[in-house]
């Protein structure tokens, strides 16, 4: 039985059984292996791609709660006209990456909550934004936020 | 030529430093000659074409197997290094593109081939002229690979912050020099013009003089033919456009719109996937497993059992793992079941008790220094998982007698070898495919990954290509860690708030000698190692020996101060001799940490001076107990002195990052063991600091003394887990001694 959603617009048809984590229906049934595999129980946000605009954790989201969803992962961030998103671009300006393996759910969280909060501040930052980084760049993901929503780059300590 | 490494080619003065032992990479007085200076002996003459038959196609030309240039003046470079997001192979182009006075927009940078002809004599000769401040990360390796290194100086090993100041200062430099000398002389026969006359810019030749000039494209077949200058004359610093600049780096672009491919992405037609569970009980093996519950869940093809390990295969990881979860296979423990967290540190502790070290170094007469009565104070550090954000996931497919690999390591030629070992094939029939590294920190060097073998053996047997993958269960289960360490600390102080006499007494398996450095003057002091090993892998952890022993040391210099009722900077400047680089550090960071200045209420302020890998960082820490009882670090100051820095940008980054990994260790990482099994599952018992727990501000200096280049990627780690806990004492009181904090500040 069949599941259809749709991802980065375009509908799909899933061959997938329900169980099987959103992650892995993307990654090996799509091939769009930009939404990583970081630890399977929701605790990293690798994995983070918008579920109806929501960030959402796919390595523990079953295929089968998505049918009817709109699904949108890294892959389908950027324009048409393959321009990066605003994000995309601080992020490359901020020089976030290192490893760059969470980075793609990082963006994703950050878009989410950028177009949640607008300009949003350091605690909303802290708050949302609990994907892990190994590399620690969490200094350089604020920085870009900050950036990509018109703020000045450097946190002030008590400012909120 | 055979080249003898001599300490002429050193890129750096090797420390006269008592105690110090020669590289691990000597182990059993392997010699190591017949390498040329550019990566194969230049009478190799099979070498070197093979390593141009494997990268150079129409209308490219080769320079000393690391450089082609393209006649549409397409430059590659070929790094013998793994870039794990640490931006070394943005630096090593800085480094050769500037010498080479190449175009930088034409340039791009990929991973060497996994072949001897790209091994790394660079790193080699590093290690050998600099035999401090490095880490024994290469030990345990298989005994047929250092044959092979005898034979042909075999090594693309990532590790010890050696990329730039070893391979591209000994060896990428000159290859851009060298070239440019090359691609100069053809232009000077060309334009019939002395060779005195011409400038190079951006990838041409130029004649100012005629206004003539010619692409590097034009020049480059004729160029390659050329012997290279094995010393060429290297740019001075103030003509620098492309080092010392923060030039973007190269990788980032694919890591931000989901392409850069990565181990875990690879994917060919007709792969399956599988994962795997090893004996809990390191040290165990498989007794028995009944696999038909795993065969029953839909997708699942086989279940494999290898010596100690079943590995299940499917159509995808979901119903591998789902397969895998359904069986109860039945480990031994290889008599190991009784060994716990507590175990070691009570054995450790009595190793130190008993007093026989199987290491000394230092000077002066310490026993009699310390006197009757001595301060003292015991330190102990858990096992340290890397938690890479990747977990491991290597590709291999057996055809037609021809084993391929693919995934990202961080020693791609020892991963051939390793597999040549398992499979048994010849070293021609594999090979070793390196892509982009999610995390490593020194997790994915060989010789403790398992999954190599495993994966071999995998491929070994099934007629189809297959991804095995470890679920993050088994990489916390599974690590190589950063050792259990315990350390007793000693000292006397003078009545003039000197210290008199200092002793380091440190149990764990290997000894730290070679790569940490005390930094302090004093009459006598010592350091003994007292070997203790577990039944657990432990391996490089990033700063390796650094992180433990500069929790000691700074620790223990911050007790001191406040026994001797000194303020602590100015203690341990009391102890640096006045020239020292160290002393300027020290200086820099209160001066800008505004150390003399008061502390917001409820915080205190903590400071900590550690070199690693030859770079000296200085960091003030202010940080305060949050609600909840942990930590709460509210700024942290950095000064680095690391000689000289290829991009500062880069560098910047790596030090934010080591400083926040310093900070995750100290504050909530460990991994514990009970009946000789890890108690730790998963990310979510294995904490690693948060967004909304790293500092706010993070104030980074570099001094560029123009001492020779140190590391940059470990040397930001270790100052920050001492710093913290003395911070945590200026603030409360409470003196912290074991790791992780945790809530031990809580008032």
């Amino acid at each position: 039985m069949a599941i259809q959603t749709s991802i980065n617009g375009k509908a799909v048809r899933l061959s997938a059984e329900p169980d099987t984590p959103l992650l892995w229906v993307i990654r090996e049934e799509l091939g769009l292996t930009g939404t990583k595999f970081g630890c399977g129980i929701a605790a990293c946000g690798a994995c983070t791609v918008h579920v109806d605009g929501e960030p959402a954790r796919s390595c523990s989201l079953p295929v089968s709660e998505v049918a009817g969803k709109s699904i949108t992962t890294i892959e389908g961030l950027k324009s048409a006209d393959g321009t990066l998103h605003a994000v995309q671009r601080a992020w490359i300006s901020a020089q976030v990456p290192q490893c760059g393996y969470c980075q793609s759910g990082q963006i994703m969280a950050a878009v989410a909550l950028i177009e949640k909060t607008g300009r949003p501040s350091d605690a909303q930052i802290d708050a949302a934004m609990t994907n892990l980084c190994r590399c620690g760049t969490y200094p350089r993901i604020r920085k870009a936020i900050r950036a990509a929503t018109g703020q000045a780059a450097q946190a002030v300590e008590g400012a909120v | 030529m055979t080249d003898t490494l001599s300490p002429d080619h050193a890129p750096e003065t090797p420390a006269k430093r008592k105690g110090v032992k020669r590289r691990a990479f000597l182990i059993g007085g392997v010699a190591i000659v017949g390498a040329g200076l550019f990566g194969i002996s230049i009478a190799d003459s099979n070498a070197v074409k093979d390593a141009k038959a494997r990268i150079t196609g129409k209308g490219e030309h080769n320079f000393a197997t690391w450089l082609k240039i393209g006649e549409d003046d397409a430059i590659t470079i070929y790094s013998p290094h793994t870039d794990i997001g640490q931006g070394s192979n943005t630096g090593l182009a800085q480094m050769l593109a500037e010498e080479l006075d190449a175009a930088w927009e034409q340039v791009r940078v990929v991973s060497a081939p996994a072949e001897p002809s790209f091994a790394n004599v660079g790193l080699g000769r590093g290690f050998l002229a600099d035999t401090s401040g490095q880490p024994a990360i290469i030990n345990g390796i298989p005994q047929s690979f250092l044959s092979f290194i005898a034979r042909q100086m075999n090594l693309q090993m990532t590790g010890g912050s050696t990329a730039l100041r070893f391979t591209g200062q000994v060896t990428f430099q000159k290859v851009g020099a060298a070239a440019r000398l090359a691609l100069m002389e053809i232009a000077s026969t060309r334009l019939n013009v002395p060779i005195g006359q011409l400038t190079t810019q951006d990838s041409r030749v130029i004649h100012a003089k005629s206004s003539q000039s010619l692409r590097y494209g034009e020049l480059a077949a004729e160029a390659a033919t050329l012997s290279l200058d094995n010393e060429p004359t290297l740019k001075d610093p103030t003509q620098y456009r492309l080092m010392r600049q923060s030039m973007q780096r190269l990788d980032i672009p694919a890591k931000v719109d989901g392409s850069a491919q990565y181990g875990m992405d690879f994917a060919i037609p007709g792969m399956r996937v599988a994962t795997i569970q090893a004996a809990p009980v390191r040290g165990g093996k498989l007794k028995s497993v009944d696999t038909a519950p795993a065969l029953a869940i839909k997708g699942v093809e086989k279940v494999i059992k290898l010596d100690d390990a079943v590995a299940v295969v499917a159509k995808g990881y979901w119903p591998a793992i789902s397969g895998l979860r359904t069986l109860a296979p039945s480990f031994s423990d290889g008599g190991q079941s009784g060994i716990s967290t507590a175990s070691i540190f009570k054995a450790q502790d009595a190793a130190i008790a008993k007093g026989e070290a199987d290491g000394e170094a230092g000077e002066g007469d310490v026993q009699a220094g310390l006197g009757v009565k001595p301060i003292q104070a015991k330190y102990q550090v858990p096992f340290l998982h890397h938690a890479m954000m990747e977990p491991f996931a290597l590709t291999a497919q057996y055809k037609d007698g021809k084993l391929d690999i693919w995934g990202g390591m961080q020693d791609p030629l020892a991963t051939k070898m390793m597999a040549v070992e398992v499979s048994g094939l010849d070293a021609d029939n594999v090979a070793f495919h390196p892509m982009i590294i999610g995390g490593s920190f020194g997790r994915r060097l060989p010789m403790y990954m398992e999954i190599v073998s495993q994966v071999t053996q995998l491929a070994m047997q099934l007629p189809y290509p297959v991804k095995l993958i470890w679920s993050r269960e088994e990489e916390v289960a599974q690590g190589a860690y950063r050792p259990q360490s315990s350390a007793l600390l000693s000292a006397s102080l003078t009545d003039k708030k000197r210290i008199a006499a200092y002793r380091n007494d440190y149990a764990q398996p290997e000894s730290a000698e070679d790569e940490t450095v005390f930094p302090y003057t004093l009459p006598a002091v010592s350091r003994r190692h007292f070997a203790h090993v577990s039944n657990q892998n432990t391996g490089a952890w990033r700063s390796v020996n650094s992180t433990q022993q500069g929790f000691y040391n700074e620790s223990f210099m911050d007790e001191l101060a406040y026994a001797a009722g000194e303020d602590p900077v100015i203690f341990r400047r009391n102890h640096l001799r006045s020239d020292s680089r160290h002393l300027r550090v020290l200086d820099e960071v209160a001066a800008r940490s505004g150390w003399n200045t008061p502390v917001p209420a409820g915080r205190g302020r903590g400071v900590a001076l550690v070199e690693s890998f030859r770079t000296i960082v200085a960091q003030v820490v202010e940080a305060s107990v949050g609600e909840d009882g942990m930590p709460k670090v509210h700024k942290v100051t950095t000064v680095v002195d690391a000689g000289s820095i290829v991009n500062p940008d880069a560098a910047m980054a790596q030090i934010e990052g080591g400083t926040i990994m310093g900070l995750s260790s100290a504050i909530g990482e460990a991994i514990t063991l009970e009946k000789g099994k890890v108690q730790q599952s998963n990310l979510s018992d294995y904490l690693l600091l948060t967004m909304a727990q790293s500092p706010l501000v993070q104030d980074i200096h570099f001094l560029n003394s123009g001492a020779p280049m140190g590391g940059i990627g470990e040397p930001g780690v270790p100052p920050a887990a001492p710093a913290l806990t003395n911070a945590l004492f200026a603030a409360t009181g409470k003196r912290i001694r074991n790791l992780p904090i945790m809530t031990q500040a809580k008032g």
